[in-house]
């Protein structure tokens, strides 16, 4: 492989990909979503899709997804993602088109059309991002806030009797016919990063063959949500959200 | 009243939300995503045998929420799409109609409307005149609003919906209801790629080398940014009073204005001719374009008329906007009907004239000084 030299002289050995814009990302310290974002953009820029690739961002706290992301996308309502995404595939069947929403936006507001999307096998990529919690509007519950976990709208915590339970969505539509490969990973260590990658990959390559619809969920953090210092976060995720949310493949295609 | 130059081919005998379908196809309708609903259900039925045989896309969605987002997606794409629904499913795509507005992506959207509030009546109705006209959903913008008002316009602006919102890339609304969504008539049908279409550049399609990534959004968190946006859509409204339309019958020597639009106008009509026969001079306005509103003419009716009748099927809609065009020229009265029930032009001309005694007898009482 050859070098890169930069103009000081020194070499070039991990750089921003061409996929992600000049825009200084506006996360939150230590927060999963600029992680997700890089991984996302080095996988259309290692494939060479970039001109074929349209991502349709959410609303909450990647509302903004498409300041960073160097290729077409559209900004759509909350919870609607996925019914864009589908409009989007339908009329441009030929192009790779993902959709990045966060846990309220994909399992409350947008169940529905997680649900139908999946079900229907729209030949696109869901990006799942499960913090357990609604950062953009001030750190309230989600869906898949766990039980006991205390946020600014349980603030005893979560009670199952009043609150219902944690939805764990990925298991839900793992069941749907309609999809194709289904898996849970996560950004809290640079092996997990790694392995993401590798699942974004095959989701991408998944859709040159038509076959129904990827599902990445990602175990992400909420430090300011959370009220907990970056690196704290990471052994939370490991003891709070792992025994719920098993990192792993939930359905891999049948070849 | 515009006259359209789309080729015609043969008549046909059809039902209005099949002529509105066919039409679609026939203008080059890219993709259509719907929900079905009564009294339009016809719509989806009949794109989805047609389609899979000829060209485009469709796709039963699982809500008029899910179908209004999946318009978003595909015309943010640079398609040409359409959706239809009825009054409670038109609700539903409010949120959805707001973003689209505000994203400026064209698109078509036909409310055949049924009597409400609520779940209501499937029987027809002009109880959504406000929704259409007046924004619908949050925030501060305008659709495009035709109102058809027989099977031959339920096809015709399908053509002019669609290039319209191209035009001025803003959704367009066909105001329609469940009778002549239903009611068979004659049509004839304008010919396939009569409607010019071209890839817009600011579609999302895959960033190539040569230009900026586009991206589509309704989210300007600057208030600055906000308000411009806000103003560049104002203008885009004024702009549209261009293309104002109006159907004017019997007007030149009325003494009297029926104003009224879609389904009421063809009621109407029938009044004219009953008072005409009386020795009345009425005559009636019919707003083609309900927005943008034909203000002008109304305002310049007024100068000669004695008074103006709205008439509607609802509690009075667009009687407001008459009379914030007559701006008190003349009296402007209203006639209506609600939940379904459709006036007959006999209950109209009753209270025409039953509106004529009163002012004969107000005129008297000024003229003894009571």
């Amino acid at each position: 492989m050859e070098t890169e030299v930069m103009n000081n002289g020194l070499e070039v050995v991990y750089k921003k990909p061409s996929t992600l814009t000049d825009t200084p990302f506006h996360y939150c310290p230590g927060c999963g979503h600029s992680v997700v974002h890089r991984v996302l953009m080095e996988v259309v820029e290692e494939m060479g899709i970039q001109e074929n690739t349209i991502g349709v961002a959410p609303v909450g706290c990647s509302v903004f997804a498409y300041h960073y992301m160097n290729i077409d996308m559209q900004e759509a309502a909350h919870g609607r993602a996925s019914a864009v995404a589908t409009g989007i595939k339908r009329v441009l069947p030929d192009k790779f088109v993902f959709s990045y929403q966060g846990d309220g936006d994909l399992a409350a507001i947008g169940t529905a059309e997680t649900i139908h999307t999946v079900n229907r096998g729209e030949n696109i990529l869901m990006v799942f991002i499960n913090n357990a919690i609604y950062g953009m509007t001030g750190g309230q519950m989600a869906p898949t806030t766990l039980i006991e976990q205390v946020t600014a709208t349980s603030p005893y915590g979560r009670k199952s009797e009043a609150m219902g339970f944690p939805l764990k969505i990925t298991e839900l539509v793992a069941q749907l016919p309609g999809a194709l490969y289904v898996t849970r990973q996560a950004v809290h260590t640079s092996g997990a990063v790694r392995k993401l990658k590798k699942a974004v990959q095959k989701a991408f390559e998944y859709q040159k063959v038509n076959r129904g619809t990827s599902f990445i969920e990602v175990v992400s953090n909420c430090p300011s949500g959370w009220k907990m210092t970056p690196v704290e976060t990471i052994s939370w995720i490991e003891e709070n959200m792992f025994p719920l949310y098993p990192l792993g493949d939930l359905k891999v295609p049948k070849d | 009243m515009k006259k359209l130059n789309y080729k015609r081919s043969e008549a046909r005998l059809m039902k209005g939300n099949e002529a509105l379908a066919e039409a679609a196809i026939r203008a080059g309708m890219d993709a259509y995503f719907g929900y079905p609903i009564t009294p339009q259900s016809e719509v989806l039925e009949y794109f989805t045998k047609e389609v899979p045989n000829r060209s485009g896309i469709v796709l039963q969605a699982e809500s008029e929420l899910a179908a209004i987002n999946m318009i978003y997606g595909a015309a943010g794409a640079g398609a040409r799409v359409m959706t239809s629904s009825s009054s409670p499913g038109i609700s539903l795509m409010q949120e959805g109609l707001s973003y689209i507005a505000s994203a400026q992506l064209p698109c078509l959207v036909a409310n055949v409307v049924r009597g409400g509030p609520g779940l209501g009546t499937i029987q027809p109705s002009q109880g959504d005149y406000f929704q259409a006209v007046k924004g619908g959903g949050h925030g501060d913008y305008h659709l495009i609003v035709l109102a058809p008002a027989s099977v031959q316009e339920m096809a015709d602006f399908v053509f002019e919906g669609f290039r319209l919102a191209e035009k001025y890339r803003n959704p367009a609304l066909i105001l329609t209801d469940g009778a002549l969504g239903q009611m068979m008539e004659k049509v004839e049908l304008p010919e396939e790629g009569s409607l010019p279409k071209t890839i817009p550049g600011w579609a999302t399609r895959g960033k190539t080398a040569d230009r900026e990534r586009n991206y589509i959004t309704s989210l300007f968190i600057q208030p600055e940014k906000m308000e411009m946006i806000n103003l560049n859509l104002q203008k885009k409204y004024k702009a549209l009073q261009d293309e104002v339309d109006y159907e004017l019958i019997r007007c030149d020597d009325a003494e009297i204005i029926l104003a009224a639009y879609g389904l009421s106008a063809r009621i109407c009509q029938k009044t004219v001719e009953i008072a005409r026969e009386k020795g009345l001079k009425v005559g009636l306005l019919r707003p083609i374009t309900v927005y943008p509103f034909p203000k002008k003419i109304i305002n310049e009716l007024a100068d000669k008329a004695e008074f103006f009748l709205t008439v509607e099927m609802n509690a009075g809609q667009m009687v407001e906007d008459v009379a914030l065009a007559v701006n008190g020229k003349c009296p402007v009265h209203f006639y209506g009907r609600m939940g379904g029930m459709i006036p007959t032009p006999d209950e109209v001309f009753d209270k025409l004239e039953d509106i004529i005694k009163k002012s004969a007898v107000e005129t008297q009482e000024v003229a003894h000084g009571n």
